[in-house]
């Protein structure tokens, strides 16, 4: 019997030594090359600007208090201010649009998709993802391209005699908007469709059979079984557009200022790194809030068995 | 409460023709179908895969849109409305319970669709879990469930809308035998107690000929014979139907004579049967004549005779043996003898014996 477990103890031992052998590299990239920066991060956001960048190690919170609080040039008391928080509340409008956006046409393209004989899938699975066989500034740029003034969009919608002249959609946050649903889209194609790709399709019968409609059975049945797969779909849309840097740039001429174009502004010409640190502190805390608050309220509410 | 067949009729399928595919690959899974089922009757479409016994159902169920004919539903047509608007259920062959809601919610789902007050429908959901004896599981997840348990509440959810027919498609087919057996004889009292309508879609003669009122055979996308178990099995009228359903002996003979609707008819051996005479049949005619191995019996001889033969091979099943038996003229037939007393063993391989059987039990087929 002692003996036994022994060996047992031992094999388990073993077995928890190989499985780390084998995770080891991912281990090691996540810690050198995710963890280490935010780290890095984290201390700078808690230390002082230097004057030509760079930091000088004095330890502060002036760069979080700089982030509600607006300093009175005249008797340098603390004034609260909203510039910074209308920026991210900007940024969050922005990326709930976005994901929105992405969804409406996101889910019927994966339902297509799902639908199509075998052969077909995996073709138009490959087409979703071409895009990406393109840098991310290359597609923008066509985007500006295809949306400004005397753009394409704007020649079909007048000779289609929709409009009367251009309208203004680049430098706008529609164009911003548009960008960012084109830059993600396939985020959100993707993680639907496997799961629409599972889905049993026999239930679709079952609850026509039961009286139910078209509608009903979209919002009864198609979407809650599909749930997960929207849900990382918009995940995966919703925290890239949040802190997106290019669009907006580009696409909204930077007249608008969104996070990912405040942090940048601090590290260049702002020189003021911890106050850029601490912004994008913020950021990732309101994120991983978010996140875990989602994921509590899914275990609560957890199917058992499932 | 026993309710008997009425003679009004729940569906009438009209002349129905139903094509699938398109160009040269084009299937005809129904062949001008008519059948008539009666209200409050259990009726059962049997037959091999690809016969078109799913498309009937399909098609009355509203999945399918029949190419040309009608189907009625108490005397009205409904081809063109949609399965959400015809007044009857499905239990489908994998249930297709719906696996984000709860035991009760999947029952109670068509009452809800039909905008039902709540109250109703709780009473009735609870109603129909008690008669699939599964009130206790209400709140419980269809993946939590055995199979049998979600057949039940597969039944209880087309059940619970009341629906005029209740389509069943091979519903006990993903069952093990001994569940399967328990079910067969709780569909049937279901059926007694609800007084619906069932048309029932199998491919199992057995279940066929426990839980019917009648059935229809069908093969080849065409209906081969109707009629009540008992004429199915010992009256069938076609090679196809006496092969499908249970075991047969089949002989290929001559019609010598017929005298009083009776005809004398030649096996290729010379050896001369009794068989009643199928309409239209007349002397010199080559027919198809089907016996059961349960009418025939094993008479000890060494005297030779009509059907006189060797034992080639017994096969014991248990409650029946079946001995294999070489006539002449490369003729062999098998005959089941019911273990009932220890004379089984009294026959052995080699022994000389006489084939005898009722002429009322040989059956003339029509093809």
């Amino acid at each position: 019997m002692l003996a036994e477990s022994q060996t047992l103890r031992h094999r388990r031992r073993e077995q928890i030594r190989s499985r780390g052998l084998l995770l080891s590299p991912a281990l090691l990239t996540i810690l050198g090359f995710l963890i280490a920066p935010l780290f890095i991060v984290l201390v700078y956001s808690f230390l002082t600007p230097g004057t030509f960048g760079g930091v000088i190690w004095d330890w502060t919170f002036d760069a979080y208090v700089q982030f509600l609080f607006e300093r009175d040039i005249f008797d340098e008391s603390l004034v609260f201010s909203t510039a910074y928080l209308e920026i991210y509340s900007r940024s969050f409008v922005q990326a709930i649009v976005t994901t929105v956006g992405s969804l409406l046409i996101g889910f019927p393209t994966a339902y297509f998709i799902a639908t199509r004989p075998d052969r077909q899938k995996t073709m138009w699975v490959l087409l979703v993802t071409v895009p990406y066989w393109v840098n991310l500034l290359i597609r923008t740029i066509a985007m500006l391209f295809l949306i400004r003034d005397e753009g394409p969009l704007n020649h079909a919608l007048i000779s289609a005699g929709l409009i009367d002249g251009p309208v203004r959609i680049a430098y706008t946050n529609i164009g911003v908007g548009l960008g960012l649903i084109y830059s993600y889209l396939p985020f959100m194609v993707l993680p639907i469709y496997a799961t629409i790709e599972r889905f049993d399709f026999r239930l679709l019968e079952a609850a026509y059979d039961l009286y139910a409609d078209r509608w009903t059975i979209l919002f009864k049945i198609i979407l809650p079984i599909c749930l997960p797969g929207v849900v990382a779909g918009s995940l995966l849309v919703f925290i890239p557009s949040l802190g997106a840097f290019i669009q907006p740039n580009l696409l909204g001429g930077g007249k608008n200022l969104m996070i990912g174009n405040l942090i940048a502004l601090q590290f260049q010409s702002a020189r003021n790194w911890p106050f850029g640190a601490a912004a994008a502190m913020i950021l990732m805390t309101v994120v991983l809030l978010a996140l875990i608050f989602y994921t509590r309220h899914q275990m609560r509410h957890r199917v058992p068995g499932h | 409460m026993k309710q008997s067949p009425s003679e009004q009729v729940a569906v009438g399928i009209d002349d129905v023709v139903k094509i699938y595919g398109e160009g040269t690959a084009v299937v005809t899974a129904l062949n001008r179908v008519s059948l008539e089922i009666n209200d409050n009757e259990f009726f059962t479409l049997l037959g091999p895969s690809g016969c078109g016994k799913t498309t009937i159902l399909r098609c009355i169920a509203g999945f399918e849109q029949v190419n040309a004919g009608h189907i009625l539903l108490f005397g009205e047509e409904i081809d063109e409305l949609p399965p959400n608007r015809r007044p009857v259920n499905t239990v489908f062959q994998h249930y297709a319970l719906f696996p984000h809601m709860t035991v009760a919610a999947n029952v109670g789902f068509g009452l809800k669709m039909l905008k039902r007050p709540a109250s109703e429908v709780s009473d009735v959901v609870l109603r129909m879990l008690r008669l699939v004896h599964m009130e206790h599981l209400a709140d419980r997840r269809p993946t939590q469930l055995s199979g049998g348990q979600q057949q039940r509440v597969a039944l209880a959810r087309a059940l619970a809308s009341q629906p005029k027919v209740l389509l069943l498609d091979e519903p006990l087919s993903a069952l093990d035998l001994k569940l399967r057996q328990e079910m067969r004889v709780e569909l049937k009292l279901l059926q007694e107690e609800t007084g619906i309508t069932f048309i029932f879609v199998t491919h199992d003669q057995e279940e066929a000929l426990t839980m019917s009122d009648r059935i229809a055979v069908m093969s080849q996308g065409e209906i081969q014979q109707i009629g009540r178990p008992r004429d199915i099995y010992e009256r069938p009228v076609n090679h196809f139907v006496a092969d499908f359903i249970g075991d047969t002996n089949f002989f290929d003979v001559t019609v010598e004579s017929i005298e009083h609707d009776r005809a004398v008819c030649v096996l290729p051996g010379g050896a001369r049967v009794m068989a009643e005479a199928v309409n239209g049949c007349k002397p010199g005619d080559s027919v198809s004549l089907s016996v059961r191995p349960e009418k025939i019996k094993l008479r000890p001889s060494d005297t030779g005779g009509q059907l006189a033969g060797r034992v080639a091979r017994p096969i014991y099943l248990g409650t029946d043996t079946h001995y294999k038996v070489q006539l002449s003229g490369d003729l062999s037939v098998v005959a089941r003898v019911q273990n009932a007393h220890e004379n089984a063993a009294s026959v052995q391989v080699g022994d000389a014996v006489v084939l005898e059987f009722d002429p009322g039990s040989v059956v003339m087929l029509r093809d």
